[in-house]
């Protein structure tokens, strides 16, 4: 039931918003994997990546997709920590436990275990647009983890001027979306992550300019 | 069945030359069409895919526009509402921007609910002062209320800009379909409308062929090096004899009217075409979006209608349309 409306409400609202505010140029939109186990891995700008991610998928692949999103900002609240977990999917990953021995990673290997496309924004949080931040080597765990499963880079390019962090108010401008071609886990870690960040920066030499500042 | 019954009844109401002009644009459209399938048999080195996207683009634009036509002034004040949001939307996006023009954006985007009412309630008067003296005014002195004043001028200009060609200019089409049934309109006010996107159109591609076929000398090189004497000069007279031709049936355009439009027209579509180069070029982009297939952006399939729209209404409007 909960999957129907999740459905409808990406389908029929979420979609014709996400076209209004954004255009949503998509690049590479074969690319997208339709069924899991596999990652997207995309840069952080705005709330309105994980929209504009939901959105570019095809209708038949939207019961696979599960963001990943941190467990302190969205299950805080009991409306939004249902509206997260049901609607959008997210898979939470509780980042605030880092570094402890916790198994912050459990949620996304149990979705890829289960055939998930799980979305991961490396960056671990929204930055500046036109910067990209260190990425966190999460990824790369997962990756070796389901080492069948391709990461995807993804690169988003203006959504944060649609929505940057800390404004309510989104302002309909262009965005684009350049989906890149697989990477697959080699065996190390610190190359994987090379590798994934030197895949985004060339996705996002290709993007139309932002003259934003 | 009551449906096809309902659909002849509501064709039979419409003007016989709207409905030929129609019927004319898409059997001109199959007819492209039918022969770019053809092509790759003849010249299988050739590559085609671009002319048929381009194509399959038209058949989806021309669906939308004549729809609306069809459909009245209501349906049309909607759909070019919708191309100025679209279009503006690309602009801004494009424009250099900062994170704290966000709120004078959003009210650049507001203008078009206000400028299009004044469509939909047929006040010209209005219409005509809303955004070129007051949205003029207003932009600058929002911007100061911000406390901008870094790079102050270049952005109101930007703005200026974006909000006459997106907004006001875009609107004149709009409001073609307010032109009484009273007046004496061979095809009803949504000929005027049919005949100005027909010419701006047939412009463009007119252009676009002859150049391809003939094209030698270059006419704007630092501005659009594709963009040829011939393909101009080809696109002109083709285009003023389409209109001249075309015209009559259409419009309550004759003589000298006539002739002004078959005349200007072409011209304007061109300057129209080679000011949005200018600006893309000064940006450093190619296309506006990748919105329409084949095309790029929705500004760069309207950018010369933002100039033919205003001389066409204001033309008509001197010669032979009494409302305005």
């Amino acid at each position: 039931m909960i999957r129907w409306l999740r459905l409808a409400l990406i389908v029929l609202l979420a979609r014709p918003l996400a076209r209004l505010l954004t255009g949503a140029d998509v690049s590479g939109r074969k690319r997208l994997p339709l069924k899991g186990p596999a990652i997207i891995a995309a840069n952080h700008n705005s709330h309105l990546d994980t929209l504009l991610l939901l959105t570019i998928f095809p209708a038949r692949a939207l019961h696979r997709l599960r963001p990943a999103a941190a467990a302190d900002y969205f299950l805080r609240d009991p409306v939004i920590s249902w509206l997260s977990r049901n609607l959008i999917g997210i898979v939470p990953i509780a980042r605030d436990r880092a570094g402890t021995r916790e198994d912050i990673l459990a949620p996304a290997r149990e979705a890829l275990a289960r055939g998930d496309i799980v979305v991961v924004f490396p960056e671990g949080t929204r930055g500046d647009t036109g910067e990209m931040a260190r990425l966190k080597n999460g990824v790369a765990r997962l990756a070796e983890a389901f080492p069948e499963a391709p990461v995807i880079p993804v690169w988003i390019q203006g959504a944060g001027r649609v929505l940057p962090k800390g404004e309510t108010v989104p302002v309909p401008m262009t965005c684009a979306v350049l989906v890149g071609e697989p990477i697959h886990w080699q065996g190390q870690r610190s190359q994987f992550m090379e590798t994934l960040r030197d895949a985004l920066l060339g996705l996002e030499a290709q993007a139309p300019p932002l003259r934003w500042s | 069945m009551d449906i096809i019954a309902d659909i002849r009844e509501f064709l039979a109401g419409q003007p016989a030359p709207l409905i030929l002009g129609l019927g004319g644009v898409l059997a001109l459209l199959s007819l492209a069409t039918a022969l770019s399938a053809a092509l790759p048999l003849l010249r299988p080195s050739g590559e085609f895919r671009e002319l048929q996207q381009r194509l399959s683009s038209w058949w989806v634009m021309i669906a939308a526009l004549g729809g609306a036509l069809l459909l009245g002034w209501q349906a049309t004040v909607l759909l070019f509402g919708l191309i100025s949001f679209i279009a503006l939307r690309e602009f801004l996006s494009l424009a250099p921007t900062r994170r704290e023009d966000r709120l004078i954006i959003l009210a650049a985007y507001l203008s078009i609910p206000v400028s299009y009412a004044f469509v939909a309630l047929d006040i010209y008067g209005i219409f005509l002062v809303i955004i070129p003296v007051y949205a003029f005014l207003l932009t600058p002195f929002l911007m100061a209320c911000f406390g901008q004043t870094r790079r102050y001028l270049s952005t109101v200009a930007m703005f200026h800009w974006a909000l006459m060609t997106c907004v006001y200019n875009l609107g004149y089409v709009a409001f073609l379909m307010r032109v009484p049934e009273t007046e004496p309109l061979p095809a009803g006010p949504a000929g005027l409308v049919l005949l100005l996107l027909l010419a701006t159109g047939f412009n463009d591609v007119a252009q676009y062929v002859w150049g391809k076929a003939l094209g030698r000398r270059r006419i704007m090189p630092t501005v659009s090096p594709n963009k040829t004497w011939e393909g101009f000069l080809g696109g002109w007279v083709t285009t003023s004899l389409l209109i001249w031709f075309v015209g009559p049936l259409l419009s309550p355009l004759s003589g000298w009217g006539l002739a002004v439009v078959a005349a200007t027209l072409p011209l304007a579509g061109f300057a129209g075409d080679v000011t949005m180069s200018a600006i893309k070029r000064d940006i450093g982009v190619k296309d506006t979006s990748d919105l329409i297939p084949g095309h790029g952006g929705l500004l760069d399939r309207v950018d010369s209608l933002t100039f033919t729209a205003p001389l066409y209404f204001h033309l008509l409007a001197f010669f032979a349309v009494d409302h305005f």
